[in-house]
């Protein structure tokens, strides 16, 4: 009898057991959407500037269905006129509509940001992740040259790029690149050095895997976190950077509409005269770089809350 | 110390010479000869002789390996050369204006200093709360807001009050005049462009000044403080400020060395005759040289401030000299 009532016990806590398990292993399996949701409920304000990121994409993509005017034709009977029913922000000084120059600013601004991000994040990852691997005087000699780069401050080798391959959109792309090159590549070989000691590498490497196989397929992905949280980071700055680099006169060229050229004209001028030039696309930018930013810190605490990069 | 300071050393060492190699490359990688480039930047008009005087005084028709070393020796010596664009000796062109840049630059410092840290422990102290919000918000808004449009700001915002309250509009002076000659001329001129620089640089700090001293204030010797009955305010000046402070120097100190970058647009918004400006002009001229040597000369501020920084972390923290 008491045997008996100990056998039911013991099989009640099995399935109990079983079915906590059941449960953790379909809370792992969710559906997309509810562990969407729970990060949403986790980070608030980055749900929101996701959300604000994802609405200026769509800006950018479809700046021509969303955009009341040609953004570089100029209207010579309404030079500056100030915010109205017709022209939502005004117009700037040679007649052409702010918020439809601002809207085709996002799209100049994102395609910049997100290419020269990408393609420096990616450069940085691969690189990075290779000095690891390989190691020794590798390492070594890679670490002195991405000091060297890391001496130049941002804007300041971008300057020295575009000095040497002139302005232009390719151009900004290029300059904004090289500098975030070896920024992410240093944050990834410090996190790729504890992956080579895994042992899956070591097994990878047993079972006579190439090195470019090792590096691709077993190392990089499982550098994505850090990969991923420097492209954050590298967004917000990239389009800081090429608003910089155009307000300059050194960035994209007019007629191309870009919120940093649309600064250009000197504040001055505008005080009395025609002050929504001067504050609509500095608000652009502002707001753009700070969703950016903030999504960024989402995706960081997210991804490793461990992994603070600059 | 010192054993910790040479090593330092040494590693400077390299990495200053491979930025003289990089941007010794650099000049050499532009599409095209200088010369040329130069000829058909200024008039389109082809002249062999020209172009043959502008080797020569350039240096370029030498040898690399002898061109590479007299620009070495020439960096060691502070002699950059003459300025392809104005033909005046690089070295005088620079410091006619260093004084103001550095200028503005350290004023920016002192505007973060003083702003960051007081901002930074208020929100550490007080988290989420009310400040602690405002104080996020506005460091956030301070690391997303382009320098320039700060400083576009503030000098419309200057004419419309001053418009507004005096009826005539005023600006701050453009031509520069030394602080010890003309003190407030100077301020009245300088301390717009170090507000505009200046808040971003705080932003930054005041953030790494809150989360240092969130993170201080949960180690055990705050608890043991506390629990001995010290005084709230005493324990966040003495023991968990002073503590907070290494990762707040250093942001402080790696920053300064971004103000050159900052400057470069700044000092375009308000008109500033400083390196910023020149270095701008610069690249827009094509003066190669000027260039070259204005990107040596940040990196080289921007290697021996991180040189100091790392001098003042090892001093302030005795784990790092021994580690």
């Amino acid at each position: 009898m008491a045997e008996d009532i100990f056998m039911k016990a013991e099989a009640m806590t099995a399935t109990a057991l079983s079915a906590d398990i059941e449960a953790e292993l379909a809370a792992a399996r969710a559906p997309f959407f509810k562990a969407f949701g729970k990060w949403v409920r986790n980070q608030p304000l980055g749900a929101g500037s996701g959300a604000g990121v994802i609405v200026m994409i769509l800006i950018a993509v479809f700046a021509p269905q969303f955009s009341p005017f040609d953004p570089v034709v100029s209207n010579y009977e309404r030079l500056a006129e100030a915010p109205s029913a017709e022209y939502w922000l005004g117009t700037d000084q040679f007649g052409r509509d702010l918020l439809s120059r601002i809207i085709w600013g996002a799209r100049t601004a994102l395609f910049i940001g997100f290419t020269s991000a990408i393609l420096g994040a990616t450069a940085g990852l691969v690189l990075g992740v290779g000095s690891a691997y390989y190691g020794g005087w590798v390492d070594l000699l890679f670490q002195r040259v991405m000091d060297v780069f890391l001496a130049f401050p941002l804007i300041i080798m971008a300057l020295a790029v575009v000095a040497i391959f002139g302005t232009g959109a390719e151009n900004v792309i290029i300059a904004i690149t090289i500098p975030f090159v070896p920024r992410c590549a240093r944050v990834v070989r410090s996190n790729a050095l504890s992956i080579r000691e895994m042992p899956y590498v070591d097994a990878a490497r047993a079972l006579g895997y190439g090195h470019l196989r090792i590096i691709l397929r077993h190392m990089v992905p499982n550098c994505m976190a850090a990969y991923l949280i420097m492209l954050t980071t590298f967004l917000g700055q990239a389009i800081l950077l090429e608003a910089s680099l155009s307000y300059l006169g050194l960035g994209v060229q007019e007629p191309t509409p870009a919120w940093g050229l649309m600064l250009q004209g000197g504040a001055e001028e505008y005080a009395e005269s025609a002050i929504w030039i001067a504050i609509f696309p500095g608000l652009a930018i502002t707001l753009a770089v700070f969703a950016f930013n903030l999504f960024g810190d989402a995706v960081r605490d997210t991804v490793d809350p461990k992994l603070r990069a600059r | 110390m010192h054993r910790y300071i040479l090593k330092r050393l040494l590693l400077v060492i390299p990495t200053l010479f491979g930025a003289a190699v990089l941007v010794f490359t650099l000049l050499r990688l532009i599409p095209g000869d200088i010369c040329e480039m130069r000829m058909a930047g200024t008039g389109g008009y082809f002249d062999e002789s020209a172009i043959q005087t502008c080797r020569e005084e350039m240096g370029t028709n030498q040898p690399m390996l002898g061109q590479f070393l007299s620009f070495i020796w020439g960096l060691m010596r502070f002699d950059f050369g003459t300025s392809m664009w104005t033909g005046q000796p690089i070295v005088s062109e620079i410091a006619l204006r260093f004084e103001l840049s550095l200028q503005v630059a350290i004023m920016a410092t002192i505007v973060a200093i003083v702003v960051a840290i007081p901002l930074g422990t208020i929100s550490a102290v007080k988290q989420n709360t009310w400040i602690d919000y405002v104080v996020r918000c506005i460091s956030i808004a301070g690391i997303a807001m382009p320098a320039f449009w700060l400083g576009i700001l503030i000098i419309l915002g200057l004419l419309i009050t001053t418009q507004h309250w005096f009826g005539t509009p005023w600006m701050p002076p453009i031509s520069y005049r030394p602080i010890w000659e003309d003190p407030l001329y100077n301020l009245s001129m300088l301390i717009w462009p170090a507000v505009a620089t200046g808040y971003r640089y705080s932003a930054v700090a005041t953030r790494m000044t809150r989360s240092a001293l969130l993170e201080v204030l949960r180690e055990d010797y705050v608890r043991t403080a506390r629990a001995k009955g010290l005084w709230e305010k005493l324990i966040i000046r003495r023991h968990a400020l002073k503590n907070a402070m290494l990762p707040v120097i250093t942001v402080i100190g790696i920053e300064f060395a971004f103000l050159m970058g900052g400057l470069v647009v700044t000092e375009q918004v308000f008109n500033l005759n400083g390196l910023g400006k020149l270095f701008v002009e610069s690249v827009s001229n094509n003066d190669y040289t000027m260039t070259q040597a204005l990107v040596m000369l940040v990196v080289m501020v921007f290697i021996f401030v991180n040189f100091v920084v790392d001098i003042c972390y090892a001093w302030l923290d005795p784990r790092i000299r021994y580690g």
